[in-house]
């Protein structure tokens, strides 16, 4: 066996293990939600060479609509996940479309003031609840047969879900598909000129991402129970970008790392330093730019490489 | 008395000055962001937070050492420039080398670190600064009420934004300036030190944002996060006008402002997003901007 899938093996069979151990499983789902976000953000930015400034509008979109079709149409667990999938990959080829028209910064900067419009329709839509966020959203059951009110059954859900956006995202980067995205990001016009059709490439690669972290931000709402507009805001666009470069852009293990690390933090270091942990997280920032830019993962990668 | 869509003149007069007070100040952000971006590559995602680092240096220095507003318009943003000059010297200086995209993700870092800093020191709750006594008060001028302080802002604001272009496109020391972003090294090789050139165009684009928030004081709220939620409309304005257009960031700022403030008036649950929405239309459009070149 490959070192990589014994890793793997190991890696999935703690994470089934974890419901016995009496670790808070709420977090550890929670963790896994933002895992799923983090992925999906880097098949953009990693393999597609894509920074995009507005992630969370597709994360907090799809907890949004999942939240409104729980509560306000009592819908079935699946068809409300399906249904927040299918509003982040609208939104996904919309802003898409749109972005995809400018490259490097300029992208970052039309996704960030997109996200920001987007922000605004959240804060003052009818259906969001305002800056009171969607509250109270039930857990229900799926297929309407297996309820999802006790922590393990939803907590293997997610595991389910993660383990299978994980295979999917491997499966797209190595796909010829991936492939081509690969080469965009490495050489545009040499793309160009090999008869690529890049826009379209970038397009879909752009709404897949989209759709996947709206399926975090989905399952997210369904174990915390609630939406709010930190969903949709600037900062966990921030915090997504953050998560990804801190474990290793373009690695396929580095966004888990690194949402594991981010999300720990916030949740410990809160207690233990209060509101500091803003500041805390911009150091994370400044110093993975200046010292760290191949993240965790992509720097035990090239030391195992050299061996 | 005179009604346009039913909505009164006066009061149509007066969202239209609001607006182009508004406008005064995206038109120095974002020409603040075009000199930085246009004479360095660099986008400054932290201006907000050197805008807002403005008004607290007022404030502060007003309330601690009793420093006037006159002074304060002068000493803030120098201050707050020394300070973005010692972050260029010791933190962006290094990534010149790599993707400019870096430079937006490590100004990301450093503007949390302002506001989450200005948060603690200062809790959220917004802080006023007394308007200068010789502006205080307002003038009628028969279809209208002015506040003489905004008339002052919309005046200065102006006055700084043509002298910036000015320096920039038609003096010497700006043509240096755009030759070093031309050619750093060619430049470097007639003598000229070209890295405390740099260091000095982010101090000057850093000073600008600075003296936008001094002027801002008086009028708004001063919180920690009045620069963050401000830096993403100027980027909107930036893209609409082109990027590193240092005359398109001018226009657009102050055109944006006045459609903004229009937009209150006849259907205000817009005024929020009008600007992402232009943003959207000129993407479609005209995707280098207004006054970009591609």
């Amino acid at each position: 066996m490959q070192p990589r899938k014994v890793l793997y093996t190991i890696a999935v069979a703690c994470a089934i293990c974890i419901p016995l151990t009496g670790l808070y499983p709420v977090f550890v789902m929670k963790l896994m939600c933002l895992a799923i976000f983090a992925c999906s953000y880097n098949l953009l930015l990693g393999f597609c060479g894509m920074l995009s400034f507005g992630h969370a509008a597709f994360f907090g979109t799809a907890a949004y609509a999942t939240g409104w079709l729980m509560t306000a149409r009592h819908c079935g667990v699946g068809v409300s996940i399906l249904g927040g999938i299918l509003a982040a990959a609208l939104l996904g080829l919309v802003i898409g479309l749109l972005a995809i028209r400018r490259h490097g910064i300029y992208f970052a900067m039309v996704t960030l003031a997109l996200a920001q419009l987007v922000y605004f329709v959240c804060l003052e839509a009818p259906f969001t609840g305002g800056e009171n966020g969607l509250q109270g959203v039930g857990r229900g059951a799926l297929f309407g047969i297996i309820s999802l009110k006790s922590d393990v059954t939803l907590y293997y859900l997610v595991f389910a879900a993660f383990v299978a956006v994980f295979a999917f995202i491997e499966r797209v980067v190595h796909s010829p598909f991936g492939q081509v995205l690969k080469a965009i990001r490495e050489n545009e016009q040499r793309a160009v000129s090999l008869g690529y059709e890049i826009n379209r490439y970038k397009l879909a690669a752009f709404v897949l991402s989209a759709s996947l972290a709206g399926l975090g931000g989905s399952l997210k709402t369904l174990v915390l129970g609630f939406v709010t507009l930190s969903d949709v805001s600037q900062g966990a666009s921030g915090e997504v970008i953050l998560m990804t470069l801190l474990g290793g852009i373009g690695t396929f293990f580095g966004p888990v790392l690194g949402a594991a690390i981010v999300v720990t933090l916030q949740e410990y270091l809160s207690d233990l330093v209060g509101g500091w942990v803003t500041v805390i997280i911009g150091a994370i920032f400044v110093a993975c730019v200046l010292t760290f830019r191949r993240g965790i993962v992509g720097a035990l990668a090239a030391v195992v490489k050299r061996r | 008395m005179t009604e346009i869509f039913g909505v009164p003149v006066v009061v149509i007069l007066g969202q239209l000055m609001l607006g182009l007070v508004n406008g005064a100040f995206y038109a120095m952000l974002s020409l603040g962001l075009a000199v930085i971006f246009g004479l360095m590559g660099v986008v400054n995602f932290a201006h907000g937070a050197f805008y807002a680092l403005g008004s607290f240096a007022a404030l502060l220095g007003l309330q601690l050492l009793g420093i006037n507003y006159w002074a304060g318009l002068v000493l803030a943003p120098l201050i707050v420039a020394l300070l973005g000059m010692a972050i260029e010297r010791l933190l962006l200086r290094h990534l010149y080398r790599v993707d400019p995209l870096y430079g937006l993700l490590l100004t990301f870092g450093v503007a949390l670190i302002i506001e989450g800093t200005l948060q603690q020191l200062f809790g959220s709750s917004g802080q006023s600064y007394p308007v200068p006594a010789a502006l205080a008060g307002a003038v009628n001028l028969g279809f209208m009420i002015l506040p003489k302080y905004r008339a002052w802002v919309i005046a200065a604001s102006i006055t700084v934004c043509f002298s910036t272009w000015f320096l920039i496109e038609r003096t010497r020391l700006g043509a240096t300036l755009r030759a070093a972003r031309e050619n750093g090294p060619l430049l470097q090789a007639f003598g000229v030190n070209v890295p405390v050139l740099l260091t000095l165009t982010y101090g000057g684009g850093v000073a600008l944002a600075a003296l936008a928030g001094v002027l801002a004081a008086p009028v708004i709220l001063v919180t920690p996060q009045m620069g963050s939620s401000l830096v993403t409309v100027v980027f909107a304005v930036v893209v609409i006008g082109g990027m590193g257009s240092i005359l398109g960031a001018i226009v657009s700022g102050l055109g944006l402002g006045i459609i903004e403030g229009f937009t209150k008036v006849i259907y205000p649950e817009a005024s929020n997003i009008v600007v992402y929405v232009i943003m959207a239309l000129v993407l479609i459009l005209r995707p280098a901007g207004l006054f970009g070149r591609e």
